[in-house]
């Protein structure tokens, strides 16, 4: 177990270094670089100051030497400076990856209970009503634009009956508590619409599995009660595919997020990622991309180990 | 499996009607009229004008076309390129498998939307694309469905690889190989023949993600660029108008969602036709 993790550890860090090449690289191919920049914002440099500019920042040397020196420098802590904002990444980049993951644990949380009560619901009776209720309701979530879900629960219930703020994270100015919880609502609903389709679609076939199999129908044999054939005997097997599923899911959360924080305004990676890529802010841009992977790569590993402790069949030798 | 498929038909019959339904009506999708913005429905207009006065029905069919096309379009080739990538990967094993199946492990895993958006916003000239083609007007579309084939390729590796590692070792194969069969004979009229189900499942079922993935990037400013219409893009243009004129971007989104909705009841359907103890999803 202990060596298997180590094992994947040093895979995810193998794979960061490949993705922090080959984001640099892409990075350095986007429109406008920043000589480009400061020519714009100054007409009076010359091809000269230009050509000094460069070696300044070291734009004329060859890629493979240029990745290396930001390497560097990024191993000693120092991811440089955004020009968007002004600061140092970061800086920049901590509080933004707090306010992210408080939106997507909380919509995380919300969609797997939903998706837990209705999937196992609709797996008990199936081709019953509410099965086919649920599976095309499961149809329609799969099936949403995040951003016209947003856009439509903004102006049903900002803009139409003024019940929630449309956009920003609130807190600020004495607002405290309360008020970036009034703020959070629409976001983690709309995340949550757009994930509890999959979700459910995931934990009805699991049950369905594990209902089949032959321990279940020796628990009934028993005379074990229903409610504990079902969450003691069937959704432990069931278990084991769902929370596979449910961490590899987390990449397409992070996408359905940058989305949504970009809809409502709300001050996560997501938005700090997509405002970067369009400011062209490398240095910003390249650091937001890479911690959105590893954060990915480790919800994977976490996986990978719930699934050995989920199910003593498994074992990582 | 009526129901998807009607509706299915009647979006991309409408849409390939669009250019018809302009002529008739003397107009086109992007003719603009700016003394007739916003306006109501009306004879002229069905379903009322955009915000330059431009024929919401026509604009809301082009942008049918262009979205079906590129959905099509993409999910053929990433079915293509999948199954490349499975058969290969299957039929050697060993280390080409395993280092190909790795690979597909590891895009799955990536946050892929915040990649894409760097991908679609690549200066195309640098990358020494001609200046002709890297600022022609089809480029965006170009470029959306080599990005759908980047990410979409997997599924399809995953099915075929999983099906040719089964029947290569079957006996029909191995007499097959034993007559004396070049290898691309083989995969071609062996192999590939028991992958078709699931495969045209699968393709069913991406074509409507990739709708939804053109429709997100086109959103963003990233995809389908004006004076092109499409789904996404209107969207975009209507979000600013939100709060004045809801219609304009309820129809589009509807008009997603009712396409999305229908190639996946689509595919699955198909998948219980197909492959009743579901394999693939």
């Amino acid at each position: 177990m202990i060596r298997f993790t180590a094992i994947r550890l040093v895979e995810i860090v193998a794979m960061l270094v490949m993705m922090s090449f080959v984001i640099y690289a892409l990075i350095g191919l986007m429109p406008g670089d920043p000589i480009d920049l400061m020519l714009g914002a100054d007409p009076h440099l010359s091809a000269a100051d230009v050509a000094r500019l460069k070696t300044l920042y070291g734009v004329d040397r060859p890629l493979v030497e240029r990745y290396l020196a930001w390497a560097q420098a990024a191993l000693s802590g120092n991811l440089g400076y955004s020009r968007l904002f002004s600061a140092p990444v970061v800086a920049t980049l901590l509080p933004r990856l707090g306010n992210s993951l408080v939106l997507l644990g909380s919509s995380f949380v919300v969609a797997f209970a939903a998706s837990l009560a209705l999937g196992i619901a609709a797996a008990r009776r199936p081709r019953s009503r509410l099965d086919t209720a649920v599976n095309f309701a499961c149809f329609a979530g799969v099936s949403l634009p995040t951003f016209w879900l947003a856009l439509i629960l903004i102006l049903v219930f900002a803009q139409g009956l003024g019940w929630l703020p449309a956009g920003g994270m609130g807190g600020g100015e004495g607002g405290g508590m309360a008020d970036r919880l009034r703020h959070l609502v629409l976001p983690v609903a709309t995340l949550t619409i757009a994930s509890i389709g999959g979700y459910t679609r995931y934990v009805r076939a699991a049950m369905r599995d594990a209902l089949g199999q032959d321990h279940i129908r020796t628990a009934r044999a028993k005379g074990a009660s229903e409610a504990r054939v079902l969450w003691h005997h069937a959704l432990r097997g069931a278990m084991v595919p769902i929370a596979t599923i449910l961490a590899l899911s987390f990449g397409s959360l992070v996408s359905g997020a940058l989305v949504t924080e970009e809809m409502f305004a709300y001050p996560g990676m997501g938005k700090l990622i997509f405002d970067a890529v369009m400011g062209n802010d490398y240095n910003l841009a390249l650091a937001a991309l890479l911690l959105a992977t590893a954060v990915t790569m480790l919800a994977n590993l976490a996986a990978d180990l719930a699934y050995a402790w989920l199910d003593p069949r498994v074992s990582y030798r | 499996m009526k129901l998807p498929l009607v509706l299915l038909a009647a979006i991309a019959g409408l849409s390939l009607a669009g250019p018809l339904l302009a002529y008739v009506m003397g107009a086109d999708p992007s003719s603009v009229d700016l003394l007739d913005r916003f306006a109501g429905p009306s004879a002229a207009h069905p379903l009322g004008t955009d915000e330059l006065g431009r024929d919401m029905l026509l604009r809301l069919l082009e942008g049918g076309s262009v979205s079906l096309t590129i959905g099509i379009a993409a999910a053929l080739a990433a079915a293509a390129v999948g199954t490349g990538v499975g058969l290969a990967a299957g039929y050697l094993g060993g280390w080409t498998d395993r280092v190909v199946m790795r690979f597909a492990d590891g895009v799955i895993a990536l946050p892929l939307l915040p990649l894409l958006i760097v991908l679609a916003a690549l200066d195309l000239n640098k990358i020494g694309v001609p200046h002709a083609l890297a600022d022609s007007p089809a480029i965006s579309l170009v470029r959306i469905v080599v990005l759908a084939v980047l990410v979409g390729w997997t599924t399809a590796a995953r099915l075929v690889r999983g099906a040719t590692l089964v029947t290569r070792s079957r006996d029909f194969v191995r007499a097959a190989q034993s007559l004396g069969a070049r290898v691309p004979h083989i995969l071609w009229w062996h192999i590939l023949p028991n992958v078709m189900g699931p495969l045209v499942v699968a393709t069913t079922l991406s074509v409507g993600d990739i709708i939804l993935l053109e429709s997100v990037l086109s959103f963003l400013g990233l995809g389908v660029q004006p004076p092109l219409a499409s789904w996404g893009s209107m969207l975009s243009s209507a979000e600013e108008l939100i709060t004045s004129s809801p219609l304009l971007a309820i129809y589009p989104g509807a008009m997603i969602f009712l396409t999305v909705i229908a190639c996946n009841l689509l595919g699955d359907a198909l998948l219980q036709r197909f492959d009743p103890r579901g394999a693939i999803r």
